[in-house]
């Protein structure tokens, strides 16, 4: 187009108000995050500076605990999610009678409100009347009751299988997506030279869905990383702190406990982490486009 | 055909799908059992699966029992409308900038707007309470409207902008020939095109902020007549004596117009999300 200069004063015109409001509450906030964390701000209106001393008392406390926790947290249900979600993907994609249906059922975790898929959920793990316990003991699997999130260890499974649920059905259809918009004549050649499901799944769907797996899992740990509703109204972080992550150990001291200061450096550990995350997650953007360009 | 299956591998799909969406609605179906039996069956063991003495009295009686549930669904449906609203205002017009203009600095923007999708607003929920707090936004609606709005541009933005590159260039610039500001051809030519595209980042919007409306509402508001709907059910499951049946009734009641929402809009969903999504 012509008149370069104008254009693109009248593209950062066209940007401003977007611009301006993500400076105003999200970039504003990340600096104070930081400016906060070394002091003692409490609920008192004055606070001094204290230098790193909140981010001592982080590795003095039990910290160190709760990041591997989050991790390994993390890294099953992103996991796990990406197996099923995959499954999912792949069966939802055979040409058999019905499936427009069955991608609808698949939707609703995705778009219901979170919170209300988590209570139905949380009633599901009930041990003496939910679902999970009542079946397993109707087959015979379990002899008595179980309180999934009374324990634990079960609590620890129970919000990994409830994160995974509500992942679920954006990576299926993200990787369905990805399946179609493989051409049709790659399998018809792999066909007519003998090739079989298997052979052609492995050799051609696979391959050309990693990228979109890749990307997909990057989202998803981040999404993971950051999960609140889920943890909070199963467990709040409990029982004894077997499920706190580190979003749910910020929040409890931040706002649980009115301790600012220390929650802002809670906050800025989870963003050193996220960064991380977050340039990884644009290599890996970058290299697959100029991969698909080449 | 090579689309065409034997016997048994219809019956491996069918029975892999069956355990797949058994997985995916199993709480669904369980909450709706729920809903349907009565309080004294609820509550006795040994478990069975179906209701027995099953009814939908539940859907009636829980009107009185869970107080203010209209309200929660208004205040839901308000927060979500009023923050997609405020997002759509943002988003169409530097959606279009990141579509057409090679302006300086473009990649590390873009690059900038997806990273805020990296922070979420649990991590940045002390200084976002004192900046509501300043404002006196605490305990109004906006404290939930206004920060939900911040973490739903990002995507937005990138699905508006996938969409508006596959309009042709040569429509702006005919435009520009005929003499039209570039105010007016964005008014004019690009925002009727763009419609359908814009259609799907208002849906997939609103049912992001319809799903967030927990974070926030829990530590920004704490006025019972602004609630959304989450919160004003996890206010009633808190509760000592929880009448489970009613609850599950009206969470389905709750969710009931997303349902509904999504079996007509499915197709687009879809389309949206994959155009938006595969072209990173």
């Amino acid at each position: 187009m012509t008149g370069t200069r104008s254009a693109s004063i009248f593209a950062f015109a066209l940007l401003a108000p977007a611009l301006v409001y993500i400076i105003a509450i999200v970039a504003y906030p990340l600096v104070d995050t930081v400016n906060l964390s070394f002091t003692n701000a409490a609920l008192k209106p004055a606070y001094s500076w204290v230098g790193w001393a909140n981010y001592q008392k982080i590795f003095g406390a039990n910290f160190g605990e709760v990041i591997v926790r989050t991790f390994i947290w993390t890294f099953f249900s992103v996991s796990i999610k990406m197996i099923i979600g995959t499954c999912g993907a792949v069966l939802l994609n055979a040409a058999v009678p019905g499936r427009a249906l069955f991608r609808i059922l698949t939707m609703p975790p995705w778009v219901v409100p979170m919170a209300i898929g988590i209570f139905m959920w949380g009633w599901m793990y009930n041990g003496q009347f939910g679902m999970i316990s009542g079946l397993l003991q109707n087959f015979g699997i379990v002899d008595g009751p179980v309180a999934w999130l009374a324990y634990g260890n079960t609590a620890f499974w129970a919000t990994i299988v409830t994160d995974v649920w509500i992942g679920v059905p954006l990576v299926t259809i993200y990787l369905l997506a990805a399946m179609q918009s493989i051409p049709r004549d790659l399998y018809e050649a792999a066909w007519t030279d003998g090739a079989g499901r298997f052979y052609r799944f492995r050799r051609i769907t696979l391959p050309m869905i990693i990228p979109a797996m890749v990307t997909m899992s990057l989202l998803s740990l981040i999404a993971t990383f950051n999960s609140f509703d889920i943890i909070w109204i199963l467990t709040r972080g409990g029982p004894s702190g077997s499920t706190t992550t580190m979003i749910i150990d910020t929040y409890k001291t931040a706002i649980g406990s009115y301790k600012y200061g220390e929650g802002a450096a809670r906050a800025v550990m989870i963003c050193i982490f996220l960064s991380l995350f977050c340039l990884a997650y644009f290599r890996v953007v970058g290299k697959i486009n100029t991969g698909e360009r080449a | 055909m090579i689309d065409r299956y034997t016997w048994y591998e219809y019956a491996a799909i069918y029975a892999g799908i069956a355990v797949f969406l058994f997985f995916v609605l199993a709480p669904f179906i369980e909450g709706f059992m729920v809903s349907l039996k009565p309080l004294s069956r609820l509550f006795s063991s040994p478990y069975s699966f179906w209701p027995q003495e099953g009814s939908l009295t539940a859907y009636f009686t829980m009107w009185e029992s869970v107080p203010g549930f209209w309200r929660y669904i208004v205040n839901s449906l308000f927060i979500s409308t009023t923050a997609t609203a405020l997002v759509l205002i943002m988003v169409v017009p530097a959606a279009y900038a990141f579509a057409r203009f090679p302006f300086p600095g473009r990649g590390p923007l873009l690059a900038a707007f997806l990273a805020v999708n990296m922070f979420s607003g649990a991590v940045l929920l002390i200084p976002l309470f004192r900046l509501m707090r300043q404002m006196g936004l605490l305990n109004t609606y906006w404290a939930m409207i206004v920060p939900g709005a911040a973490f739903l541009i990002p995507s937005a933005i990138w699905l508006l902008r996938t969409y508006m590159m596959r309009i042709p260039r040569e429509l702006d610039e005919a435009a520009w020939v005929d003499g039209a500001s570039r105010l007016y051809t964005l008014r004019r030519v690009i925002l009727p095109i763009a419609m359908p595209g814009i259609a799907v980042v208002a849906i997939t919007t609103f049912i992001g902020a319809y799903a967030q409306q927990f974070i926030f509402a829990l530590t920004f508001n704490s006025k019972t007549e602004f609630m959304p709907l989450a919160i004003g059910l996890f206010a009633y499951f808190g509760r000592q004596e929880v009448v489970w049946n009613e609850l599950m009734a009206a969470s389905f009641v709750g969710i009931a117009p997303v349902l509904i929402l999504i079996v007509f809009l499915q197709r687009y969903l879809v389309a949206g999300l994959t155009a938006g999504a595969v072209k990173t």
